[in-house]
């Protein structure tokens, strides 16, 4: 059987930026396996601008910031292999995949970097009742008709869900000439980037309607109309509040899951909240030499966050291959606490070497502004970060100084805090 | 000797493949652009043991009948099919009398193999069942399949032995003359035949209407929900709950594929065309799951879908000639267990056309050339389970379209997708590709499969993409081709393009 140093399932922004760093540190024998014919993810069909202000430090398309790294990427011996859909992993970090070409292919990597992105929650994994009738699609798969395929799938448009691609489309269906209706966000505020909101809804006179529903779905061939209707805070239907929207589309933008399916024979220990699986500060699971980045680890707002973390996992498996890691007398556990979602990593397992800090990311529960981001450990702070605003739609990132980091701790909390009036524990 | 079949669900489709093994000419329509596009479509998959009905009953004794033909059957449709076991589940100790009733009348029946279960042995097989469980009967000749699969894999049939299959045909009439039923109307014009089956399921009451037969099915809804592959395992029987009056109650049950499915209600409706879900129904039927597994999971539905049961008041099936024509039987009220007598009512029918042929002295002569069994085709998920994936190299390097997978869930591949579009009765929408491969039926729902199967149906057919359906005329999936829709309204706003 063939052995890789590294294989990387999938092409997207993260598999591609794991893989060429991993070259950078001088890897050789990379392999990244790509189900569709061309490489980039999901960013080909983004074509609307907004990529590329962190990493970059200008705004870029996604083709183009695809191409920015598919550029770098041919400039190495790093192979890839398009069209091959991998069909299973296991614990021996053996691949399976399938393609036209080769057929069955049986390969080893050394290290495995699974950067498989993430799916679209559907209608059914919200339970709307009602009709099933042509109409209904996630807000992904549209763009992927409108942008790729050259198609339209409809005219009359609701979009359920804010997320950044449902606000996107939005503004995409609008430009194509669609009716868009309204934008329907269960939560009492939208789950999208602001600027999205800006720039894709207040620009087009779009309708957002905050703590609004479907409650019923109505066509019995294609899409006739949708019901709406208001909830509470509890997200209880008021009554009375609800009223028919004729429709012959209803794009659904309702979260995203960590595809993680593939890899269910490795028993990758998952998170409860992210969907991905628990990493240390290399995006190292809990197989050793197996690493996840990008979407498949936790869903990203901003894909300049994805390319910095599998770089990451991308050095971390060079060094791994390269014996230069060093693991830690003990573990340290980063735990979020007050108001903080989810964090990751979720644990600094190895030695500090040249990293003056480790960055850790994290989602806020709610919108708040003026707020501080402590990292503690016990009832200590080790350092705190301002922050203006945040908002759960927005990756929050704070450095945690390994300088600070004492090596009696072994858990440290990150909590999200008001300024004002709140006290953080530290003086 | 002409015959016409109306309705293509699993009992017409039965009728049919068993007729073609006489020298007859036989046309089976259907309205919908698909064979089991009604009640076959969309039930709890179960072949039942035939424990419940009384064996002087026509369920009782079609179901009795099938039950033990269903392995061969499978074998010769190349339909999956599985003896998974049922457990009918008793949570007070009065249940206990009732269970023993249940089998003695079982066993009355001719059913081997039936055992009353005390609540370890109930645990030892179901450890996920609610603690609360008693007794239970288990019957292990009950099985599992996949009841569009089923009605296909006959239809396919069929047309191998020569039936014609009418699609997106609705008969809007009989033709009699004098006493007799000498065929039918429909949007696609007159079709002569000596004798008229009527199968129409929900729909069998109108047919036997324009014979002057009354009849009056109420179709009665039952809601579903279909769980993850990774809950597949929760059970491994089908369980029931203690049966009520209205219904055999609200089941958990792994499915033929090794997904997890629980359901149904049962309300009464009046639209035979209703197949949506509803709140109360959804909510209703996990409430019920939970009573016999307390640990449903919560998420990880993958579709929520209900169906429609073809019921009579009667309660019992109705299978005979016309009271009014002559010519023309009637199979009405084939509820449940009416998927599980599907191979004893197609055999009860033969026999009928047989002796009303005889009795009018035409014999009917066998065909020597039937064809028993259906090609296999290849799937890759079933070289997946009997881990033989290598095996699979061989398929690719004949043909390199098993080698490029669509739909990710699912493993299906462009070559099984191709195929469906060619078997003898043609996939021609996405619902279509679905029954028959399981492309698009898994986790993700078509989210990334979806625009691939569009071009895999447009390339093969030779149409238009924006002319595809999700389910035949009405369904299309786009709208207009990107620009189409803009550059409309830029015309009409600047009253370009209409200068006559």
């Amino acid at each position: 059987m063939k052995e890789y140093n590294m294989i990387v399932i999938g092409a997207g922004p993260a598999g591609i930026a794991a893989a060429i760093e991993a070259n950078k540190n001088g890897l050789k024998d990379i392999l990244i396996v790509e189900r569709d014919e061309y490489i980039g993810g999901i960013l080909p069909q983004c074509i609307h601008n907004g990529f590329g202000l962190e990493y970059f430090g200008q705004e870029l398309t996604g083709p183009e910031y695809a191409y920015e790294f598919i550029k770098e990427l041919k400039e190495t011996n790093i192979e890839v292999l398009t069209e091959t859909m991998v069909l299973d992993v296991d614990k021996n970090k053996v691949i399976t995949a399938l393609n036209k070409k080769d057929g069955v292919i049986r390969v080893k990597g050394k290290t495995i970097v699974l950067a498989m992105g993430c799916r679209e929650r559907t209608r059914e994994n919200i339970q709307i009742p009602g009709d099933r009738p042509s109409g209904i699609l996630s807000a992904g798969t549209a763009q992927r008709y409108t942008n790729i395929e050259g198609y339209m799938p409809g005219e009359k448009v609701v979009i359920l869900g804010s997320g950044d691609i449902g606000l996107i489309m939005a503004r995409r269906m609008r430009l194509e000439g669609a009716d868009v209706k309204a934008v329907l966000e269960i939560m009492p505020f939208s789950s999208g980037l602001v600027r999205n909101k800006v720039q894709c809804l207040d620009d087009f006179d779009i309708p957002l309607k905050l703590q609004h529903t479907i409650t019923r779905i109505e066509g019995k061939e294609r899409l006739k109309r949708v019901q709406v209707a208001q909830v509470d805070k509890d997200f209880n239907v008021i009554k009375g509040s609800e009223e028919w929207v004729e429709c012959d589309t209803l794009l659904l933008s309702v979260g995203l899951i960590p595809e993680n399916e593939l890899t269910k024979a490795m028993d990758l220990d998952l998170h409860p909240v992210t969907g991905g699986t628990f990493v240390n500060e290399n995006r190292e699971t809990n197989i050793e030499g197996v690493y996840a980045a990008g979407n498949v680890l936790h869903v990203h707002d901003l894909v300049d966050w994805v390319s910095e973390e599998a770089e990451i996992a991308g050095k971390a498996a060079a060094d791994y291959i390269n014996d230069k890691l060093t693991k830690r007398n003990t573990t340290i556990k980063i735990t979020p606490d007050k108001n903080v979602t989810y964090s990751v990593p979720q644990k600094i397992e190895y030695e500090f070497g040249d990293k003056n800090f480790i960055k850790i990311f994290m989602r806020v529960t709610k919108p708040m502004e003026d707020v501080k981001v402590n990292f503690n450990y016990k009832d200590e702070n080790i350092v705190s970060y301002s922050k203006k605003i945040v908002m759960p739609g927005e990756m929050v990132t704070a450095n945690l100084p390994t300088a600070l980091i004492e090596d009696h701790m072994d858990e440290i909390k990150v909590s999200i805090v008001k300024k004002v009036g709140e006290s953080n524990g530290k003086k | 000797m002409q015959i016409i079949i109306i309705g293509a669900g699993v009992i017409g489709s039965a009728i049919a493949r068993e007729l073609s093994r006489y020298k007859i000419d036989i046309k089976l329509i259907e309205k919908e652009p698909d064979v089991a596009d009604g009640t076959s479509k969309a039930n709890s998959g179960i072949i039942h043991a035939g424990y419940n009905a009384d064996a002087n009953t026509l369920k009782g004794s079609m179901n009795v009948k099938s039950n033990p033909i269903y392995d061969q059957l499978c074998e010769d449709l190349k339909v999956p099919f599985k003896r998974n076991g049922s457990l009918v589940v008793g949570f007070k100790d009065e249940d206990l009398k009732k269970l023993k009733a249940k089998k003695a009348n079982g066993e009355k029946n001719g059913i081997k193999g039936l055992e009353i279960l005390n609540r370890e042995e109930l645990l030892s097989k179901e450890p996920n069942i609610n603690k609360n469980a008693k007794y239970a009967l288990y019957a292990p000749s009950a099985g599992i399949i996949s009841p569009y699969e089923l009605t296909i894999g006959y239809a396919d049939n069929a047309v191998r032995n020569g039936v014609e299959v009418l699609l997106n045909t609705k008969v809007k009439d009989l033709i009699i003359e004098g006493e007799k039923v000498k065929g039918v109307v429909t949007n696609r014009g007159k079709f002569k035949a000596d004798l008229v089956i009527n199968s129409a399921g929900l729909y069998s009451d109108k047919i036997a209407k324009m014979a002057g037969d009354n009849f009056e099915i109420t179709p009665r809804k039952g809601e579903y929900h279909l769980f993850d592959k990774i809950h597949g395992d929760l059970v491994s029987n089908t369980l029931f709950p203690m049966p009520t009056e209205k219904s055999k109650g609200i089941l958990v049950l792994p499915t033929v594929h090794g997904n997890l499915l629980i359901g149904p209600n049962a309300n009464t409706i009046d639209d035979k065309d209703d197949f949506s879900t509803t709140s109360d129904g959804m909510e209703e039927v996990f409430k019920g799951a939970k009573k016999l597994v307390p640990d449903v999971p919560q998420n990880g539905i993958i579709t929520s879908f209900s169906g429609l049961r073809a019921s009579l008041s009667s309660n019992d099936f109705h299978i005979d000639f016309s009271d009014n024509k002559k010519a023309l039987i009637n199979l009405v009220g084939i509820q449940s267990p009416g998927l599980s007598s599907a191979p004893a009512i197609a055999d009860k029918v033969t026999e009928m056309v047989n002796h009303y042929f005889k009795v009018n002295n035409k014999k009917l002569k066998i065909k020597d050339n039937f064809i028993e069994t259906n090609p296999s085709y290849p799937h890759y998920h079933r070289y997946e389970e009997e881990n033989e994936v290598e095996k699979w190299q061989q398929i690719v390097e004949k043909n390199e379209d098993y080698g490029e997978v669509i739909c990710r869930c699912e493993h299906v591949s462009k070559g099984e997708i191709i195929d469906a579009i060619h078997r003898p009765i043609p996939a021609k929408t996405v619902d279509a590709i679905k029954r028959r491969t399981r492309a698009s039926s898994g986790r993700c729902q078509a989210g990334f499969c979806g625009p691939r199967i569009l071009n895999i149906l447009s390339n093969q057919l030779d149409i238009d993409p924006l002319e595809v359906t999700k389910k035949g005329k009405g369904s299309k999936i786009l709208k207009a081709k990107s620009k189409e829709l803009i550059l409309k309204d830029i015309k009409e706003e600047n009253n370009v393009g209409d200068s006559k």
